[in-house]
């Protein structure tokens, strides 16, 4: 039997998984619940990428501050991605420029992409999950 | 059932992790080993104190893949390594460390 310590080798397929993030990050439960899915999904080594878009870019704004609505700002913990592995984070150009946000007002490191380049990389995956 | 720390009744939920983590203190770990039959050593206490600081700036509990790679990356390979943290924490290094360091179960623990 193998120990504890050699079982942390995980078999079984490995799939691109895409999560779209469309929403604000508060006010519903969408952000928060998409970055546990994708923390999960990282724990188990699957091939993780995130799309800002919409409201969802302010999900990784800078100098977040949830004292008036009493809710927690999770928004450090987009910065543990890069610890995950999980280091494929796309935002879309348009929903950055129209918010006027650039990328030195988000707190991970993202590639900004055009629509049309979101389309193709939303082709190449095999599950594609939106918030 | 809550546990009894410095005269003060702390509450848990029904697999013991604390459910307010604010109220930790150091005397929290030592109790909770103590009832798993374990005396915390300056190791211990090395992965414990790394969990609250990962804690307080990324707001969640490691998944264990990933705590043990930040350690190997904080404390050197010969203790960023399974076998070591399992040595430590034979409940699973995470599980149980986060318990003892008073943060929320690991995302991705089942």
């Amino acid at each position: 039997m193998a120990e504890p310590w050699e079982d942390d080798e995980l078999d079984g397929p490995v799939r691109k998984f895409m999560y779209v993030n469309r929403r604000a990050p508060y006010g519903t439960i969408y952000a928060l619940e998409s970055l546990e899915v994708v923390l999960i999904a990282a724990a188990f080594e699957q091939d993780v990428s995130l799309v800002f878009m919409d409201d969802g870019v302010y999900q990784i704004k800078k100098e977040q501050n949830t004292d008036a609505i009493g809710v927690k700002n999770f928004s450090p913990t987009y910065r543990a991605l890069e610890g995950y592995d999980v280091e494929k984070l796309y935002v879309e150009k348009e929903s950055l420029e129209s918010r006027g946000l650039t990328i030195d007002d988000l707190i991970v490191p993202v590639q900004v992409v055009e629509k049309d380049q979101l389309a193709e990389l939303m082709e190449e995956q095999e599950v594609i999950l939106s918030f | 059932m809550p546990i009894e720390v410095n005269g003060k009744s702390l509450e848990v939920d029904e697999e013991g992790y604390l459910a307010n983590l604010n109220e930790w203190e150091p005397e929290v770990a030592t109790i909770m080993a103590r009832e798993d039959g374990t005396e915390l050593t300056e190791n211990h206490w090395e992965v414990i104190n790394f969990l609250r600081e990962y804690y307080e700036e990324y707001q969640i509990a490691p998944a264990v893949r990933v705590l043990t790679k930040a350690i190997g990356k904080k404390l050197g390979k010969d203790k960023g390594n399974s076998k070591y943290l399992y040595e430590l924490f034979p409940y699973g290094p995470a599980k149980q460390a986060c318990k003892y360091s008073g943060l929320p179960k690991p995302t991705g623990c089942v």
